[in-house]
């Protein structure tokens, strides 16, 4: 096997010493807002569209776009760590806490994990514990404007613990259940979990 | 076709500066494959911690120059290779590249015409391959090149592809302008649209073999409208090139 | 030009088509494929690869139908290995060479 050809002067990318303690292993910062994803952007309208709760609760509930803007809304500024290696620091959003939608539902004790599901047919999955207690929210605008739709908009998850394929762009709902399901991406070759800080990337069942 | 693509170091040969923002590569091939027109080249960078980046580009030359090859790249300003090739490459330098690739959008004299090829910004430069290949093969099938670009200065090949229409009957090409026409121009100055595509089809004797080549947008934009006023879509073929360089 | 581009979304604008893909999907078919016709699962469609709609920003590939848009094929690698999956696809008809 011979040796891999190296580029002269190539230097790809390099992080600051500022900012090293701040990646996750294997990623580096950047400044602009990447655009990534695994197909078109849906074009939910405003009166189309619903934010479902639903699976093992109690009673599911479905908010109208109208119905989630009068939920509380926060502002929330976190780090973002994508897979594909990049990292944006204090990305600034605004809106809706899990926690805060599930003041309305009431959870199934069985209820351990979700399937987040989105316009256009993305889903991901994670453990309810990773969900709540402030770790995640439904973000509706970001750095002080609505969410632009090539970024999720009009409303995405926001899970920023997680690598960011778990941040489901255009969220539809969130279904609760008592066995774990692989997501899009968690079905073919990512990681289950996806913690950037163990750098969870591939799957090491495939 | 079977053949089994490894990566190979080519090296650089020379490079010529055709538009302030592009850039012809001439490469040497250790394992040279003839290519068909249309075809690409993947090219790869790897940093010395292992790092890697990897990009396409068509291939500008006709199959006809053997050795060698040219690939036209524009330099992107957020791009990771491109800024690489423009700004550090010289000749004597080495480049890791596979290929030739593609298949489909390929078209050699073989194939027959008429021909309309339709590019916008660097979409021109497989469609180079395939008017370079036509007159390698000094082949008089009726070609019709649409061309638009932003401006003036934006044109690749200008003084080749001036020339090649003025010495070839049934080879015209027809350039719009998007930002800003020449003086005293009076061809197309809008972007691609219903009206204009109608135009070029007019004179175009039969159903023409189409090929279409770009930005996404403008290569969206085109063969839906194509699609639109009854053309055939078996004898349209496209290659997008993602989002437009530059603003 | 640039007005175009500011009417199509960025992601619109990052789609690719199979073209794109014609290096990995040769390297793991041992052949050239994207002139190969392939049938959608969810129409029945037939279009060549090159003319698939690929999203390539994403952490995978996706090759999507130009007629339905549904997911056709999608394309993971791993440091260990290429994952591919082909549910999408009725049948590939892989022209004998």
């Amino acid at each position: 096997m011979s040796e891999q050809f190296v580029s002269r002067k190539f230097q790809g990318r390099r992080a600051s010493a500022e900012t090293q303690h701040r990646l996750p292993p294997g990623q580096h910062a950047v400044t602009d807002f990447p655009v990534l994803s695994a197909g078109l952007t849906p074009q939910v309208t405003q009166n189309d569209w619903r934010l479902t709760i639903e699976g093992l609760v109690q009673e599911p509930i479905t908010w109208r776009w109208e119905e989630f803007l009068q939920l509380p809304r926060q502002e929330f500024v976190v780090d973002i760590h994508c897979v594909t290696s990049w990292s944006k620091f204090d990305t600034r959003w605004r809106g809706v806490s899990i926690d805060t939608l599930l003041e309305q539902v009431t959870l199934d004790p069985r209820a351990r994990y979700v399937t987040a599901y989105s316009y256009g047919g993305y889903t991901t999955n994670l453990p309810v514990a990773e969900l709540i207690n402030g770790q995640a929210f439904v973000a509706c605008e970001y750095d002080g404007k609505p969410l632009p739709r090539e970024h999720g908009g009009l409303a995405r998850l926001v899970v920023p613990h997680l690598y960011f394929w778990k941040s489901a762009k255009w969220l539809r709902g969130l279904r609760f259940m008592e066995s774990d399901q692989r997501g899009f991406w968690e079905s073919l070759g990512y990681h289950n979990h996806g913690d950037p800080w163990k750098d969870e990337r591939y799957s090491s069942d495939y | 076709m079977k053949q089994s693509i490894q990566w190979q170091i080519a090296e650089v040969k020379a490079i010529k500066q055709e538009t302030l923002t592009v850039k012809t590569f001439t490469l040497t091939i250790p394992v040279w494959v003839q290519h068909r027109a249309g075809q690409h080249y993947d090219v790869r960078l790897t940093a010395p911690d292992g790092y890697q980046a990897q990009r396409s580009y068509s291939i500008a030359s006709e199959p006809e120059r053997t050795g060698e090859i040219d690939l036209t790249v524009e330099r992107l300003d957020d791009g990771e290779v491109s800024p690489y090739l423009h700004d550090v490459l010289v000749p004597g330098d080495q480049i890791e590249l596979r290929g030739p690739l593609g298949g489909y959008f390929v078209w050699d004299t073989t194939l027959g015409g008429p021909l309309l090829l339709i590019a916008g910004g660097s979409g021109i430069v497989p469609l180079m391959a395939m008017v370079r290949h036509r007159v390698a093969q000094r082949s008089d099938i009726p070609t019709r090149l649409l061309y638009s670009v932003r401006t003036p200065e934006d044109v690749i090949y200008a003084k080749e592809l001036s020339g090649l229409s003025e010495q070839h009957t049934r080879l015209d090409v027809i350039y719009t302008f998007t930002r800003q026409a020449p003086p005293n121009w009076r061809g197309y100055a809008r972007r691609i649209d219903e009206m204009m595509l109608r135009e070029v089809l007019q004179s175009l004797e039969s159903k023409p073999r189409i090929y279409i080549c770009g930005p996404t947008a403008l290569v969206e934009v085109a063969a839906n409208t194509l699609a639109g006023i009854g053309i055939d879509a078996e004898s349209i073929r496209t290659e997008r090139f993602g989002p437009t360089g530059g603003r | 030009m640039s007005e175009l581009d500011e009417s199509m979304d960025m992601n619109t604008q990052m789609m690719l088509d199979g073209n794109a893909l014609a290096g990995k999907l040769q390297t793991i078919f041992g052949v050239e494929m994207t002139a190969t016709s392939s049938i959608c699962a969810q129409c029945g469609g037939t279009s060549m690869m090159g003319e698939l709609r690929a999203f390539t920003q994403s952490p995978g590939i996706v090759l999507r139908c130009p007629a339905c848009e549904s997911v056709m094929l999608r394309l993971v690698q791993t440091p260990q290995a290429t994952l591919l999956d082909a549910r999408g696809v009725m049948y590939l008809k892989i022209p004998a060479y």
